[in-house]
């Protein structure tokens, strides 16, 4: 019997404040490269919008950006927008995040591989393997994996280690270095999937953002649709871009009350 | 600001489209924006104008699908369109030719809508002609044709043979020309060593990209051709057309592989 692929679903993270032609690039660009390595088949793409719970300065209301999430996304088969790290009361954990997901493939698979069983009740032997969940980034995510106090070491084992990576560098970024830098990614350097993105394309949404503010054209950048929806809800102004501004990032504010496990011995 | 001081301005863009992305859209907008901003200029067209199938460059697909997808790919934008004269040129068209062209076909269009206000224009462009002296821009009626590109068209300028003499001094010198800096190219350089540009480097409209796009279209034809996605650096309905006709194959790159680049073969032909 051939070797099958294994199905793989890749779980983007992050502000999408808004999403841009530049994320949904992230996907394809992984999507053809875990398919280059012959072992992997792409089965579906999440954006999953973080929480106004985040704190960073200039996010916009959560239900804005996963409605431009949603229509950016209508015309793909294969990502779709997912609302429940957004709906959750506090920040979320990126790793709690892909638990999550993942507990969700995985009753998924067993409700479909339960309707597909032979008459002894095995599941049926062309069944394909139950579907991975790995984290989908671009290289200044990797560099966050640096930022004191910002992850917990147990949380950065269980992202590389026990799920993986999916980096898209960009620009001149250079991911290998932030792997090397760190003894955790290095460790499992094999589970980080490095993708060179060959076009020079540093569309950021904090670039879109500040478009928006001086009434320039963000044509071309970001969807049609998302560009109505922005206007028509009046989004992305200077106040806007104040919300949150001396807020101290959720993430660094959790992490100093808590502290880390590894910290005990 | 009293919108009767406004010059309108139309852009022109050339090239080969080969195929149209983003980056060339991103271009138009760009421009657009810059000269708004001066205010001076309300941009009031775009026209996108494919090179013919004669140009022979390498690689270069047939003109009715370059058209085509340029089309597809202006459907949302209520102000860019795409002009096919050049295309159907049976000869290759020198650029300056192509600008007088659209520039005579703007006149032409403006005299029909506007027969009323000539008297009180005219007077202005007397004026407005007094201030500039030597490098006076082709304006007639407060309208201006401008040529836009990208800093390496600026920059091949300098390519033995690509461009006669006369014909930048026509383009930058009596029409005008918006430039949309790349990373990695430093077009104001080039404008300070070359006397001719720095002669006319007030018609020369530099635009400062703020966002690094390079979608190059050779890279896209590339990932094409290795079954790569290149959605989201095209709009979609040109990736969709691409798809359906199946362009840009390792054979369609081979497409005038070895022929001479029409420009070179005419400036070099002993006459």
């Amino acid at each position: 019997m051939a070797t099958s692929r294994i199905p793989l679903v890749l779980l983007a993270c992050g502000s999408f404040n808004p999403i841009t032609n530049q994320h949904m690039r992230l996907f394809e660009l992984a999507r053809d490269h875990m398919h280059s390595t012959g072992q992997y088949q792409v089965v579906g793409g999440i954006v999953s919008p973080v929480s106004d719970g985040y704190g960073k300065q200039g996010l916009v209301l959560a239900q804005h950006r996963i409605a431009m999430a949603k229509l950016a996304l209508q015309s793909s088969d294969w990502v779709t927008v997912d609302e429940w790290e957004s709906q959750q009361a506090d920040w979320t954990e990126t790793v709690v995040t892909m638990r999550y997901h993942c507990g969700r493939i995985l009753k998924e698979y067993e409700r479909s591989t339960g309707e597909h069983k032979d008459s002894s009740g095995n599941p049926s032997p062309l069944s394909s393997p139950c579907p991975q969940l790995k984290l989908l980034c671009g290289a200044d995510f990797l560099d966050t994996f640096q930022v004191p106090d910002l992850w917990l070491d147990d949380h950065v084992e269980e992202v590389a280690g026990h799920f993986g990576l999916i980096c898209v560098s960009r620009g001149g970024l250079h991911p290998e270095q932030a792997v090397a830098a760190s003894d955790t990614l290095s460790r499992h350097s094999h589970n980080i999937f490095l993708v060179r993105e060959w076009v020079r394309n540093e569309t950021s949404a904090t670039e879109v953002r500040r478009a928006l503010r001086r009434g320039l054209s963000v044509k071309y950048l970001i969807p049609d649709s998302v560009i109505e929806y922005i206007h028509q809800h009046n989004l992305y102004t200077e106040d806007s871009e104040r919300r949150n501004k001396g807020t101290v990032l959720r993430p660094l504010a959790k992490q100093a009350t808590q502290p880390g496990k590894s910290l005990d011995d | 600001m009293d919108g009767q001081h406004l010059t309108k301005v139309v852009l022109l863009a050339c090239g080969s489209f080969n195929p149209i992305t983003n980056m060339h859209l991103r271009m138009f907008e760009l421009a657009r924006d810059h000269l708004e901003d001066t205010g001076q200029y309300r941009v009031v067209k775009g026209i996108i104008s494919p090179v013919g199938d004669a140009y022979k460059k390498k690689g270069l697909i047939e003109a009715r699908h370059r058209l085509e997808m340029a089309r597809l790919s202006t459907d949302s934008s209520d102000w860019i369109t795409v002009d096919p004269w050049e295309s159907l040129q049976p000869e290759w068209v020198e650029t300056a030719k192509v600008v007088r062209h659209y520039y005579k076909e703007m006149l032409e269009a403006e005299q029909n809508t506007d027969d009323l206000d000539t008297v009180k224009y005219a007077k202005k462009r007397r004026i407005e002609e007094n201030h500039f002296g030597a490098s006076s821009h082709q304006k007639k009626d407060g309208l201006q044709l401008m040529f836009l590109c990208g800093a390496d068209v600026l920059e091949s300028f300098g390519v033995p043979n690509l461009w006669k003499q006369e014909d930048i001094d026509e383009i930058v010198g009596r029409y005008g020309m918006v430039c949309i800096t790349r990373s990695g190219s430093d077009p104001h350089k080039f404008i300070h060593q070359s006397d001719k540009l720095w002669q006319y480097r007030q018609n020369i409209h530099m635009v400062r990209e703020w966002v690094t796009n390079e979608i190059s279209a050779t890279q896209v034809r590339r990932s094409l051709r290795r079954g790569r996605s290149v959605r989201y650096l095209l709009p979609d309905g040109v990736v969709h057309y691409i798809q359906e006709h199946a362009l840009y194959s390792a054979e369609s790159e081979q497409r005038n592989a070895g022929v001479v680049l029409a420009p070179i073969q005419k400036n070099t032909e002993v006459s």
